[in-house]
């Protein structure tokens, strides 16, 4: 297929799976901060871990004086000003929709290109905190649409293959973002003010992967910042573990190799990275220095991305 | 001036609001319009726009910056034409395009007809269109039009009349065909009481046309691609509906490259050879080492391999001088050379405003004259003198007079009209005919109807998608 | 006349540069007042050096690179014989018809400006062509002042004529424009001039103009020097206006910003040098 096809197919999906986590971050922060301060809804601080998880704090001063509510969902949710705003996001997705159409089934297209003449509905207005709400999961239903369409829809070909590594590359990026911003309070030594914030701040990153059920599911035990930090990045039953995106990149691009039958350097990159996942041990990650984990993941995370697209992007 | 009674599609020269006799093509679907109840074709009309939004039918207008996409209005009333009438168009079509081919292969290459004083040669070599670097090599076929819109309008029962020929990058077909996949979605039974030729094998018979004109050392099974501007262009949406339907890549500039005078596309497996490029840009844009130095959306080399006989351009470079309509004023005694025939269909009379007594008459009579500049399109730099205003045509008069080899006048021709539904109902509104004919090495092919275009405005007889018009699903019956 | 030409074109790129690919209109060709003895074009990286013939019948050398280069010269050397035919063109290739050359383009494009200069400087005396074309050339001459500086390759005619300056390019234009302007066709020439000082010429090359007389055929009209092309021109390529006769148009992927040198020495040769060469060499340059 086209290189520029690909390309296109890998930043939809990119920007598709993007939109949802800008979603679970606002949908996230907006619990917390409805709590009572004593259990941990101490707003300011929220709003600002939202930010840095999600955007970018230089274009947000540009616009804005103070870092609270209004102006961080307006910058996470509408701003053009944000490259990643759920807006720019949808409109993001659909231009390179637009650019492949012939590329795109029938019901890909109706879910990305539906979204876009919808975003009309909710943009330019102040939004009620029920509107709002109701924005973020329309939001999260317009991923899952396009999803589950790109699932369901697509000849499993190398166009579903790249969809699918740009699904994996961006959610891989999305967990340790979070994690990169809120090592801290997994950290034992964080354990200062009380037990019931804490529980609430490790609930809250469980939200943000839409992983708070499939916690008790997995662990059958209360919640502790150990194992909420083993279920993000190790656990091979957790989809947004860092471990199964890069399962799900090594597998896609095994594929792609075979298809065409030549591998090259991001084939190398992925099983590289998956292998020092398998061999880590969560005690031994903590131990060794959390921080310095994620960091050197998600560096390899961006030059694994880089290396895709030397090979069959551009 | 209040023009003459135009001929109604459905009634003929009689007056529809009075009551005249329908003519027998349209006999059942009058019977559909006068039993439908209106609340019916209201829901109709705002599901087609729906689907329209939906499938991403968008295009964009020149200069309009706030909505960049926008629908064309589309009318669910059809457009008939009957067998003979049909018949009649196809012969005079193939006679048109056979004719347009042989006479661009001729001023490319012997120049007789120029010898023979059919068509003056300054018309021909200080044409801007006219690309002499066409005149070192033989293009595949000798084919230089692979791809036409005629337009055609009408003027009475038998009277059919070509008002430009498109040989460039003639656009429309992809409403043609959604205009009929709308229709058969929302009026199933209309179709089940109407014979209608099929329009949806025209992605084959391009496809079949394109791999027809494939360069000798190309394989058997070419490769063909669709070679766009980009998504910005006002025609983007038509051409990815078209590389879907034909299953060939949609490419632009950067997709592909020359490496020792053959064209590449990039793939994510490597270099893939491309052997027939229909592309979908002007020529001065398509090697900017050769045409416009500037142009971002062509292929540098590009001219090189298509010169070196290593890659097949569609429609060729060089055709645009077909478009000119102070040439379009020759066809008749073009089709003539070249044939030995009679033109079948006739050209709108025409005052090319180069020659001194023409201008004269030219000038005298603007307001009931349409002036047209020979290398505008779209509606763009005309004027329409009895729908002009008095300051309108003083200002048309003086750029006239200031450069009139750049104009041709004609008649203002009472183009026909069709029921159309507007704001206070069903109304006569002035259409047109685009049909759009294939040119391959094999034979030439024409899928019964084309694009109709009505001026929605009442009494405008600009029916240009830019200038307000919309367009109707076009029926040829088969019986 | 023997003139020499040593013609070094050197490009640097900041990164390396793809695709890179160069149309060169640099070959002279024969006619009654030229005789090419040699001519050899090199370019300084590995690639495909193929020559043809465009529409105006100049030969064009495509040369397409193999890999990426940070740097690429072209390098023409080569000598020419030349003959005074009082700037009469004959003998040469004409492969496009003369209504053709009376043909605007976006370079030539006369403005009212031009319209009106044309007029006023041709106007009254004797009528007949080369008489009109002689005064156009002086007016030109004398109301453009040669300025490098101030102008571009892509300056048109009109801007130049505004500005009043101009390098030969612009006066080409300038002259073009305004004798297509009176219905002369007209054409642009590139080429190379010997001056008298016979040191390195600091130009990429020279320019002037050709028009038609119709006894005489085509004569040079050489605006920066306000003559008659003579034995001192280098008659090179032919276009419409610069860019169809342009001695190089390339194009590249990638590389960065691109520094472009120009070395350029054009002079006669010492008795007894560079008379050995075969034919060969010239058969070369047209393969």
């Amino acid at each position: 297929m086209l290189s520029r096809t690909a390309d296109n197919l890998y930043w939809l999906s990119r920007y598709a799976e993007r939109a949802d986590f800008v979603a679970r971050i606002l949908d996230a922060a907006h619990r917390l901060a409805a709590l009572p301060s004593s259990y941990g809804g101490r707003e300011s601080n929220e709003w600002a871990s939202a930010l840095a998880s999600t955007g970018d704090a230089d274009e947000f001063k540009k616009h804005y004086d103070a870092v609270n509510e209004h102006t961080v969902c307006d910058f996470l949710a509408f701003s053009r000003h944000n490259p990643s705003s759920i807006r720019s996001c949808i409109e993001t997705a659909r231009e390179n929709a637009r650019s492949i159409r012939t590329a795109l089934t029938t019901e890909m297209w109706d879910a990305i290109n539906g979204a876009w003449l919808e975003l009309r509905n909710y943009e330019g207005r102040d939004l009620t905190r029920d509107e709002f709400s109701h924005f973020l999961d329309w939001v999260k239903q317009v991923s899952l649409a396009f999803d589950g369409s790109a699932y369901r829809t697509m000849l499993r070909n190398d166009g579903y293959w790249f969809t699918r590594l740009g699904t994996a590359i961006e959610r891989a990026d999305n967990t340790a973002r979070i994690l990169d911003v809120k090592y801290q309070i997994l950290l034992p030594a964080s354990e200062r003010i009380g037990g019931s914030l804490d529980y609430f701040q490790w609930t809250t990153i469980l939200r943000e992967v839409s992983a708070f059920n499939a916690y008790h599911w997995v662990y059958r035990e209360s919640i502790k910042p150990l194992l909420v930090a083993d279920l993000l990045i190790l656990n091979r039953q957790m989809p947004r573990s860092l471990t199964n995106c890069l399962g799900m990149l090594v597998e896609h691009l095994d594929l792609i190799a075979d298809s065409y039958g030549r591998r090259g350097e991001s084939q190398r990159l992925a099983s590289n990275l998956r292998a020092h996942l398998l061999g880590a041990d969560i005690d031994r990650i903590f131990a060794s220095g959390l921080h310095e984990f994620i960091e050197h993941f998600i560096g390899e995370n961006n030059k694994l991305g880089a290396a895709i697209s030397e090979q069959y992007l551009v | 001036m209040a023009l003459a009674k135009a001929f109604d599609e459905m009634t003929g020269p009689g007056d529809a609001l009075a009551g005249a006799a329908v003519r027998d093509a349209y006999d059942a679907l009058k019977s559909w319009l006068d039993t439908t109840p209106p609340e019916h074709f209201n829901t109709r009309r705002s599901q087609a726009e729906m689907l329209f939004r939906r499938i991403g039918i968008t295009f964009a207008v020149y200069g309009s910056s706030d909505s960049t996409e926008r629908l064309i209005p589309f009318d669910i009333i059809p457009r008939v034409l009957t067998k003979p009438e049909w018949s009649f168009l196809e012969r005079g079509l193939k006679q048109r395009v056979t004719a347009l081919n042989m006479f661009l292969n001729d001023i490319y290459g012997a120049e007789e007809c120029i010898k023979a004083g059919v068509i003056p040669a300054d018309l021909v070599y200080r044409n801007q269109h006219y690309q002499m670097e066409m005149r070192s090599f033989r293009v595949p076929h000798d084919l230089y039009v692979h791809i036409a819109g005629i337009d055609i309008v009408r003027t009475g029962e038998n009277d059919f009349f070509v008002l430009e020929d498109n040989a460039r990058t003639p656009s429309g077909v992809s409403y043609m065909l959604e205009n009929r996949e709308v229709m058969l979605r929302l009026f199933p039974e209309l179709f089940s009481r109407h014979r209608v030729a099929p329009v949806e094998n025209y992605p084959d018979e391009l496809l079949a046309t394109l791999r027809s004109l494939a360069p000798q050392s190309a394989t058997r099974d070419p490769t063909v691609v669709l070679l766009t501007p980009g998504r910005y262009n006002s025609a983007f949406y038509e051409h990815s509906f078209l590389a879907d339907k034909l299953g060939v890549e949609l490419v632009e500039a950067t997709d592909l490259f020359t490496k020792d005078d053959v064209v590449y596309m990039r793939t994510t497996e490597g270099p893939r050879r491309v052997d027939v490029i229909y592309r979908r840009l002007d020529d001065d844009f398509i090697d900017p080492l050769v045409f416009r130095p500037d142009s971002v959306l062509g292929v540098p080399g590009l001219m090189n391999a298509y010169e070196r006989g290593n890659v097949t351009l569609s429609n060729a470079v060089g055709t645009g001088i077909a478009d000119d309509k102070a040439v379009y004023s020759y066809m008749p005694e073009i089709v003539k050379f070249f044939t030995g025939e009679e033109p079948i269909l006739h050209n709108v009379p025409t005052y090319r405003c180069r020659e001194k007594e023409a201008f004269s008459y030219v000038m005298d009579n603007l307001k009931d004259l349409v002036v047209k500049e020979v290398n505008g399109s779209g509606g763009y730099g005309m004027l329409v003198g009895p729908h002009a205003t008095r300051r309108e045509i003083e200002e048309f008069g003086r750029r006239l007079k200031h450069a009139p080899d750049g104009f041709i006048a004609q008649p203002t021709l009472s183009l026909s009209t069709c029921p159309t539904f507007v704001a206070s109902g069903v109304a006569p509104r002035h259409v047109d005919l685009r049909p759009f004919v294939l040119a391959g090495a094999d034979e030439i092919r024409i899928v019964p109807g084309g694009l109709t275009r009505v001026a929605l405005k009442e009494g405008s007889l600009v029916v240009n998608s830019s200038q307000g018009g919309g367009t109707k699903d076009t029926w040829v019956l088969d019986a | 006349m023997r003139i020499r030409v040593l013609h070094d074109t050197i490009y640097t790129y900041e990164q390396p540069a793809r695709g890179l690919i160069q149309v060169l209109r640099l070959t002279p060709r024969d006619h009654d007042g030229q005789h090419v003895r040699e001519w050899r074009i090199e370019p300084s990286v590995d690639g495909r050096l193929t020559a043809r013939e465009d529409g105006f019948g100049n030969i064009v050398h495509w040369f397409t690179a193999d890999d990426a280069a940070e740097a690429l010269t072209v390098r023409v050397t080569g000598e020419v014989e030349t003959f005074d035919t009082s700037g009469i063109v004959r003998g040469g290739v004409e492969r496009l018809p003369e209504p053709f050359y009376l043909r605007d383009t976006s370079l030539t494009l006369p403005s009212a400006e031009i319209q009106a200069f044309a007029g006023k400087a041709t106007a009254g005396g004797d009528q007949s062509r080369l008489s009109v074309l002689h005064r156009l050339l002086e007016a030109v001459h004398e109301r453009i002042e040669f300025e490098p500086g101030p102008t571009s390759a892509s300056t048109t005619a009109m801007e130049s004529f505004e500005v009043g300056k101009g390098v030969c390019q612009d006066l080409a234009h300038i002259f073009i424009a305004a004798a297509r302007h009176l219905e002369i066709p007209t054409r642009y020439v590139s080429g190379y001039f010997l001056h008298d000082d016979d040191g390195e010429d600091p130009s990429a090359g020279h320019a002037w103009a050709e028009a038609l007389l119709p006894d005489l055929g085509w004569i040079g009209f050489d605006a920066a020097n306000g003559v008659s092309a003579t034995e001192a021109h280098v008659r090179v390529a032919i276009g419409l206006d610069y860019l169809g006769a342009a001695p190089i148009r390339g194009s590249r992927v990638g590389g960065g910003t691109e520094k472009l040198e120009v070395r350029l020495k054009v002079d006669e040769p010492q008795r007894g040098q560079s008379q050995t060469q075969s034919q060969g060499t010239q058969r070369q340059s047209q393969g």
